[in-house]
């Protein structure tokens, strides 16, 4: 079992049975839809993870790349008359081309001055789809028309379900392809000593730049996904407090952690939904959230539980 | 002419409470090298327990008062309980749990008060004074003459008191303050409830021209930091000239460009001066040795 | 030619002139110490081949290659490695994943074969691995391969950077202090693989605090004395010279 769990495609494979394995224990529609939401979170997180667990930058600005994949598939089909799964590459596209072009000079920075330089990014991408009504319908947002293949129309939980759970397998099948290459050596020498990680040849500005593109990617498919699910988007998407929530979902699961952006995924996904009684108490509860395991779990979930078995057996 | 004056004066205003914020923050950076994301908050408290208790039929005066002794309350409990613990963490830890505490007050707030907008009648009545044709409300005079008097006191504290000192030696190298016999924990407590204090004060001051709400703690951080990052982090001078810099830069961009954007131009500021000079105005560059 | 050679070297800081003229060559296999007293610029000539800084004039070369003011990285591409006094360990990596990174210079570094997990990516892998676990046991670590080098103990680390460094196959190996804080079982292995490093035909230049690690494994000693070449010459010619003894040596001979 231990070397199971240490095998690092363990993750993945422990991903594909939880994913094959719900709709067999379940068929009811609210559950699936949360499942959905869940593995679209989590799959922008994997994304984050890349950047922050593995390569050890920090982006508080993450929302905005999610929100120009929202916006992408809400605009293109109904402005543009672009079908949705070619909007969908086409906010992909867009958001690694900005995370491309803004990353060089963002990444010379490093610690609080990285994290306050991305969370401006983040802000201003916000600002645009909020101020831009035109195209973006404004602060009230607009209506997404659904993803439509080959005449099938992807409305309902169950079909979504599928959809993003099986590219969360895939995406965390393509970090964990990356993190065991020479690229995923190269950002883990990065976030431990990037003094010494130049003097072995790396390239550290390209390989940073690299962590973010992807994640950017990974983060613009999660947020159509969401648009395309919720057949809503509005400019809360690419907010602040959106990226916040991704950074929680990172730093709560574990950072590094392949499985821990799930978890954390999960644990911000489900808590409203059990306080759906007290959703006054939600901004309280994620506040409450993040100073606590700050300060008393700073591993996150999954890293500590599995320190946990490590000293049990 | 007087549309320029009219963008100067309500930019000075607000770029009075940017400074605020922003020597805030200089304060409890320089006493403990945190970036405290929550300072918006006290500003908020400032404004929102002033309404709420002279809404309960307390004095204005002295609900502002209850209101400062909140706030700076709640500055000590966010020392004590949040940053104290976690301290040794990583720079992004400590971002990531004052954020969580912002939320946090940001949540409370709204849950304990209410999410409406609020104001109070102004100090000195609120017929706006013409000067050269501009309209200039007596508050904003109010809001810079307690923004530069709080300056100013906080200045004379550092120079002349024992205490003031100790800061002062704490900011500059903490290791060598605790050497010396300096309670460098209390320190650092006393820098966030100082902070907490001149942000109550802040709001307070403002919520006559600005009005306040459970979420103006949000903007208020992030240009303040903005500001803060702009006069050079850990510069008090550099703090206040970068809040008004960062204020009259908003007023005027728009006025002249685009209101739509207003918001903007404080984050602008940030990425501008993060990529050209890190170290801001009046800062010194960063030396990272091995 | 020589494997790494300085020539009339200078640098100043604030008006100081911390290095003032100092010229050296080491040749492939010699172990090449630079010693001198606190101040006497051996940080700082260390900091110029490291490609940390450029020279204010003079010049660097690798072989036929003139190095002057290159970054450490691309110094790392033209075959100069090094190691770091405090020690710049990847601690959250184990030791063969450290030596690992070592060989990144050596392994196809496209970014979308990595993605895909392509065979010719895997078996990389393995060969990368295989040439790690090489490494570890040359420098007599091979038991640690799979441990996470935050947990081993001090001397370990200092020999797991020189594998490290070794794995980009370089000509010229800078050790900085790789002795410091070693304890004399530690530092008689760090010894061993110094001088197994040279034997390698490695070209091995040192700057090094302990006395008796320099005198014994040392082909040349280069001393410095504030920021001037002072002497040059075999372990028993440094020791015998007068100038050395005055300024150095009197306390450690």
């Amino acid at each position: 079992m231990r070397r199971f769990t240490q095998h690092p495609y363990a993750a993945v494979v422990l991903l594909a049975a939880i994913v094959i394995a719900i709709p067999l224990a379940t068929s009811t529609t609210f559950y699936l839809r949360i499942a959905a939401l869940v593995f679209i979170f989590a799959l922008a997180v994997v994304g984050l993870n890349l950047l922050m667990g593995f390569a050890g930058q920090v982006s508080l600005g993450h929302a905005g790349f999610f929100g120009i994949g929202a916006y992408a598939v809400a605009v293109g089909p109904t402005h543009f008359a672009v079908p949705s799964w070619a909007a969908l590459l086409a906010g992909a596209a867009i958001a690694a081309l900005l995370a491309f072009l803004v990353g060089r000079p963002i990444l010379k920075l490093k610690g609080h001055y990285l994290a306050v330089a991305t969370l401006g990014l983040g802000i201003l991408i916000a600002m645009v789809f909020t101020n831009e009504a035109r195209f973006t319908g404004g602060p009230d947002g607009m209506p997404v028309l659904r993803l439509e293949l080959f005449g099938w129309r992807a409305r309902t939980p169950l079909a979504w379900y599928w959809i993003s759970g099986v590219t969360l397998i895939v995406g965390a099948l393509i970090a964990v392809n990356l993190i065991e290459s020479p690229t995923g050596r190269a950002f883990r020498a990065i976030h431990d000593s990037e003094t010494a990680a130049r003097t072995l040849g790396i390239d550290v500005a390209r390989y940073k730049l690299a962590a973010f593109v992807l994640s950017a990617i990974y983060a613009a498919v999660a947020g159509a996904y969401l648009a395309l699910f919720d057949a809503l988007v509005t400019p809360v998407t690419a907010g602040f407090l959106r990226s916040i929530e991704f950074v929680t979902m990172a730093v709560i699961g574990g950072l590094g952690s392949i499985l821990g952006g799930v978890v954390g995924a999960a644990v911000l996904v489900l808590l409203p939904q059990v306080l759906t009684a007290f959703h006054e108490y939600e901004h309280v509860m994620l506040g409450l959230l993040m100073m606590l395991f700050m300060i008393f779990l700073p591993a996150g979930i999954v890293p500590s539980l599995m320190r946990l078995m490590r000293g049990r057996s | 002419m007087p549309e320029f004056l009219q963008f100067f004066f309500s930019g000075l205003t607000v770029g009075a409470i940017y400074a605020l914020v922003a020597v805030g923050f200089t304060l409890i950076y320089n006493a403990s090298d945190v970036i405290n994301f929550a300072q918006g908050e006290f500003v908020m408290l400032g404004g929102m327990v002033t309404f709420f208790a002279a809404a309960a039929g307390v004095p204005l005066p002295l609900a502002a008062l209850l209101a400062i002794v909140v706030a700076t309350a709640v500055g000590l409990l966010l020392h004590r309980l949040a940053i104290e613990p976690a301290r040794g963490a990583s720079a992004v830890s400590l971002i990531i749990i004052t954020i969580g505490a912002s939320i946090f007050l940001r949540g409370i707030s709204a849950i304990v008060f209410d999410k409406n907008f609020h104001s109070y009648p102004a100090f000195a009545g609120s017929e706006p004074w013409k000067i050269g044709g501009a309209a200039l409300l007596p508050q904003s005079v109010i809001v810079l003459l307690g923004a530069g008097a709080i300056v100013v006191a906080l200045w004379a504290f550092m120079t002349m008191t024992l205490t003031g000192k100790a800061l002062v030696a704490t900011a500059a190298n903490r290791l060598a303050a605790r050497l010396v016999g300096i309670n460098t924990g209390a320190i650092v407590g006393l820098a966030f409830a100082v902070s907490a204090a001149i942000g109550a004060i802040g709001g307070i001051l403002m919520t006559p021209i600005t009005l306040t709400s459970y979420d103006v703690g949000t903007l208020l951080a992030l240009k303040g930091f903005a500001a803060a990052m702009l006069g050079g982090m850990g510069n008090p001078l550099g703090a206040v000239i970068g809040g008004l810099a960062v204020g009259l830069l908003e007023a005027f961009s728009a006025g002249y460009i685009s209101s739509a954007y207003k918001d903007a131009i404080a984050f602008l500021v940030i990425l501008v001066v993060l990529f050209a000079m890190p170290q801001g105005l009046l800062g010194r560059a960063a030396i990272e040795r091995v | 030619m020589s494997a790494i050679a300085a020539t009339d070297v200078a640098i100043a800081f604030g008006g100081v002139a911390a290095v003032d003229g100092v010229s050296f060559a080491v040749e492939p296999g010699e172990i090449f110490a630079v010693i001198g007293p606190n101040g006497a610029g051996k940080t700082s000539l260390f900091n110029i081949v490291a490609g940390i800084y450029p020279p204010a004039r003079g010049r660097v070369a690798l072989g036929a290659d003139d190095v002057t003011g290159l970054a450490p990285h691309l110094l790392a591409q033209r075959g100069l490695s090094r190691t770091f006094q405090n020690l710049q360990i990847f601690f959250r990596m184990t030791a063969a994943e450290n030596v690992m990174v070592g060989r990144h210079l050596h392994e196809r570094r496209a970014l979308l074969p990595h993605l895909f997990a392509l065979p010719s990516v895997l078996r990389q892998n393995r060969a990368t691995r295989q040439k790690a676990e090489e490494l570890l046991a040359f420098v007599g670590l091979a038991s640690f391969a799979d441990q996470p080098a935050g947990t081993m103990p001090y001397g370990a680390l200092k020999r797991l950077e020189i594998a490290r460094a070794l794995a980009t196959e370089p000509k010229v190996l800078l050790l900085d202090e790789p002795a410091a804080g070693c304890n004399p079982v530690e530092t008689a292995e760090v010894d061993a693989v110094i001088q197994k490093v040279a034997a390698s035909g490695v070209a091995v230049v040192l700057v090094e605090h302990d006395m008796k690690l320099v005198m014994k494994i040392s082909s040349r000693i280069h001393v410095l004395d504030q920021g001037r070449t002072l002497a040059e010459g075999t372990a028993a010619e440094v020791r015998a010279n007068p100038e050395v003894v005055k300024v150095y040596l009197g306390a450690h001979a």
